[in-house]
């Protein structure tokens, strides 16, 4: 079947048969809870579904909803993710394993509509899973494993599918819809251990306030052993997966990384053009290859060492700029590999695509060139190398003169291809 | 009225209780005796959502003074935990995976979260018709922190926030009219309660008991220690709040407004400022009759609208 990204997510909370859908309506995001509003008013979903006046109070319902004992679906997008981050950390904290897809958008201001990771990093250390989706396959799939990994009483946690708006949400791809009953089978109903029903012969306290910090910390911690667990928890699921739906997955992809001098890091849509460029460069004599990070949360740390440590240099292409400081996935990857032996003589960062900006072969050429330089000189970039193209950079350069604004010269950081 | 009811008099309190004794809140606190009440009449299948309040202090890990089942949500989204919930309730109970247990669902919160920070989420609950409760105990500043101001602070009053000084007589606002605005959204039940009038409070529970969709209460949280006033005191300050006509005690059932008390003889504002140092400046160190006359005027025209 042909489809979206957006109406893959819908029929995966229908196959998934959600017992809630909590709404309310964002760019990129809105198909998918239309689809879910239109199956709802045909009986083809057997939810309840509720349009609210914010996403703060979506998100926040949608987690109550799942300690109750409901499978609770909803979707957001870059502001209106930022605007209910209180809450993701609150039903996170209430170990409400509810399903959030995030239709990642840049985050404003300027507003802008395009892929950006800013949305979804912004929420990394919320205590929800993060499984970050390159197709609209992976959408379904990674909704139902994250339902299952979620719903496990060893986990308890909240799950974030990340999809990129746009490049994906609004692409069609083929997509496999598996059975029913097949999702049935992987997915049963979600039993939660200690329901919130408010029965008379019960008291749960859910979330009462702490007073020191000790018993704060416990809790925290708790979080942080659950969220480690999903790790472990996944990897079971991903096998079970297989065996129904033959589809594999894991933590992390390789790709042409067996004999690899560099890797390229990525994640998300845009990994479909990396590969690309990595076959491309190939073929050019590049002993390249990519490393896709699938699970973002917890960070497969151990994973993204094994696969690394005997490469010489690794790119770490991201898209997402946190002022100050650069790329938010850059750290992760580079303490993942600190204690590695042996491992890479230089791991660089670039930012790239930012608000749906093209990239393709010539950025990837360039990321294994600079690479390759860092390698045999030692000479690197300081801090992360911002890649812009020639056209769009003189483009930029007219609309300034247009406004009669003096063009300044831009930091050597960026790059222009 | 002649509607029915259990409660005619004090006796008629059911002798359940839902809250421990012992909690951490402040020695006479106002907000404490309407949740003692209002828990009583709901009874033990009721979930209570609370967030950040002096009443989150019933709440403390590892102690838990409420004994029914309880959430605690963030501040602005109270409603929105509660609407989770009993749509939870709900879809589970239409799929026939669980009996609906009939639980109620009372969102409890201070006047900080309902009329300030939570008002978007109360407005978008009540107008989606939810079938839930909402009790604000509205001790008019936010006690928890301090006792800071808030749009509940009445006219002239000093919070930690609306200082007195040589340039200023305490807040310059007048005191934001929940009540009006909830009805606005058409709610089956909305009503103000008072911890000095049990019977009232009570009565007005068992009557939104028997309602479907969004039940709204707004109490009057005499708060010795954000007030400046005697713990023992309480209950005289909440009489004269009611006596003087401040606190008008009233219901609007599906939009329709009845004063459920009114005073025959108000007493004059003034005995109930007199009672509370966040008034004192109206009479220290010199007398602010231009204040104290503002404020009156404003109750005796709100009662001169109340045509029963």
């Amino acid at each position: 079947m042909m489809l979206t990204g957006n109406s893959t997510a819908a029929w995966a909370a229908r196959l998934a048969d959600v017992d809630y859908v909590a709404a309310y309506p964002i760019t990129p995001q809105s198909e998918i809870v239309e689809t879910l509003a239109k199956w709802s008013s045909e009986g083809k979903l057997r939810a309840k579904f509720v349009n609210f006046e914010s996403e703060h109070s979506m998100i926040t319902a949608a987690g109550a909803a799942s300690l109750t004992g409901a499978r609770a679906f909803t979707a957001t997008s870059s502001q209106g993710l930022l605007y209910a981050m209180e809450a993701l950390y609150t039903v996170a904290g209430w170990r409400a394993p509810m399903m959030l897809v995030n239709v990642s958008r840049g985050v404003g201001m300027p507003m802008i509509l395009q892929v950006e990771h800013g949305d979804v990093m912004a929420a990394r250390d919320s205590g929800f899973i993060q499984l970050h989706a390159e197709t609209c396959q992976e959408v379904l799939d990674f909704i139902l494993l994250g339902y299952r990994v979620g719903e496990d009483s060893r986990v308890l946690l909240p799950t974030i599918v990340n999809m990129d708006g746009f490049v994906l949400s609004f692409a069609r791809e083929p997509v496999e819809l598996p059975d029913k009953s097949d999702v049935e089978s992987f997915l049963p109903r979600f039993k939660h251990p200690k329901p919130l029903l408010g029965l008379e012969d019960e008291t749960l306290a859910y979330a009462p306030t702490m007073t020191e910090g000790a018993s704060y910390t416990y809790f925290k911690y708790q979080i942080h052993l659950a969220a480690q667990e999903a790790k472990h928890v996944f990897r079971g699921a991903v096998e079970r997966f297989e065996e129904i739906f033959g589809r594999h997955h894991d933590v992390i992809e390789g790709y042409m990384l067996d004999d690899a001098e560099i890797a390229i890091v990525s994640s998300n849509s845009y990994s479909s053009i990396i590969r690309s460029a990595v076959k491309a460069l190939r073929r050019n004599g590049y002993r390249v290859g990519m490393l896709r990070l699938k699970m973002i949360r917890p960070f497969p740390r151990e994973e993204v060492a094994e696969a690394l440590k005997h490469v010489g240099a690794v790119a770490v292409f991201e898209q997402n700029l946190a002022p100050g400081r650069g790329g938010a996935l850059y750290p992760e990857v580079v303490e993942a590999l600190y204690h590695a032996s042996p491992r890479p003589d230089a791991i660089l960062s670039f930012i790239g695509g930012l608000g749906g900006s093209p990239i393709g072969y010539s950025e990837a050429e360039y990321m294994v060139r600079v690479c390759e330089k860092a390698m045999k000189t030692g000479i690197a970039p300081q801090g992360p190398t911002i890649l812009c193209r020639r056209e769009d950079w003189q483009r930029i350069r007219a609309a300034l003169k247009m406004a009669g604004i003096p063009v300044e010269q831009l930091s050597e950081a960026i790059h222009h291809v | 009225m002649s509607e029915e009811t259990v409660f005619k008099t004090m006796k008629d309190t059911p002798r359940q209780e839902y809250l421990s004794p012992g909690s951490p809140l402040c020695a006479g606190c106002g907000g404490e005796i309407i949740v003692k009440l209002a828990l009583k009449v709901l009874g033990p299948r009721t979930i209570v959502v609370s967030v950040p309040s002096c009443l989150a202090l019933l709440e403390l890990y590892p102690y838990v003074s409420i004994k029914t089942s309880m959430l605690f949500a963030p501040f602005g989204a109270g409603p929105a935990a509660a609407q989770g919930l009993v749509d939870g309730i709900e879809a589970l109970a239409s799929k026939g995976v669980i009996q609906n247990p009939g639980t109620k669902v009372l969102v409890l919160t201070g006047d900080g979260a309902a009329y300030d920070i939570g008002l978007q989420a109360t407005s978008g609950a009540i107008q989606r018709g939810l079938d839930f409760y909402y009790l604000c105990y509205d001790n008019e500043a936010y006690g928890n922190t301090g006792f800071q101001y808030s749009s509940a602070t009445p006219f002239a009053s000093w919070t930690s926030t609306t200082s007195v000084g040589l340039e200023s007589s305490g807040n310059t606002f007048w005191k934001k009219d929940l009540f009006e605005i909830w009805r606005a959204h058409n709610p089956p039940y909305v009503a103000t309660v008072a911890a000095s009038r049990p019977v009232d409070l009570m009565r007005k529970f068992e009557k939104a008991s028997r309602i479907r969709g969004p039940k709204l209460f707004i109490a009057l949280g005499v708060c010795p220690t954000g007030w400046g006033a005697d713990a023992k005191e309480t209950i005289r300050i909440d009489k004269l709040a009611v006596e003087t006509g401040m606190w008008p005690l009233k219901e609007a059932i599906n939009g329709e407004v009845r004063h459920t008390y009114i005073p025959r003889k108000r007493k004059p504002v003034e005995e109930y400022l007199k009672t509370q140092k966040r008034y004192e400046h109206l009479f220290k160190p010199v007398r602010r009759d231009d204040l104290i006359r503002a404020i009156q005027e404003r109750v005796d025209r709100y009662w001169e609208s109340v045509s029963e």
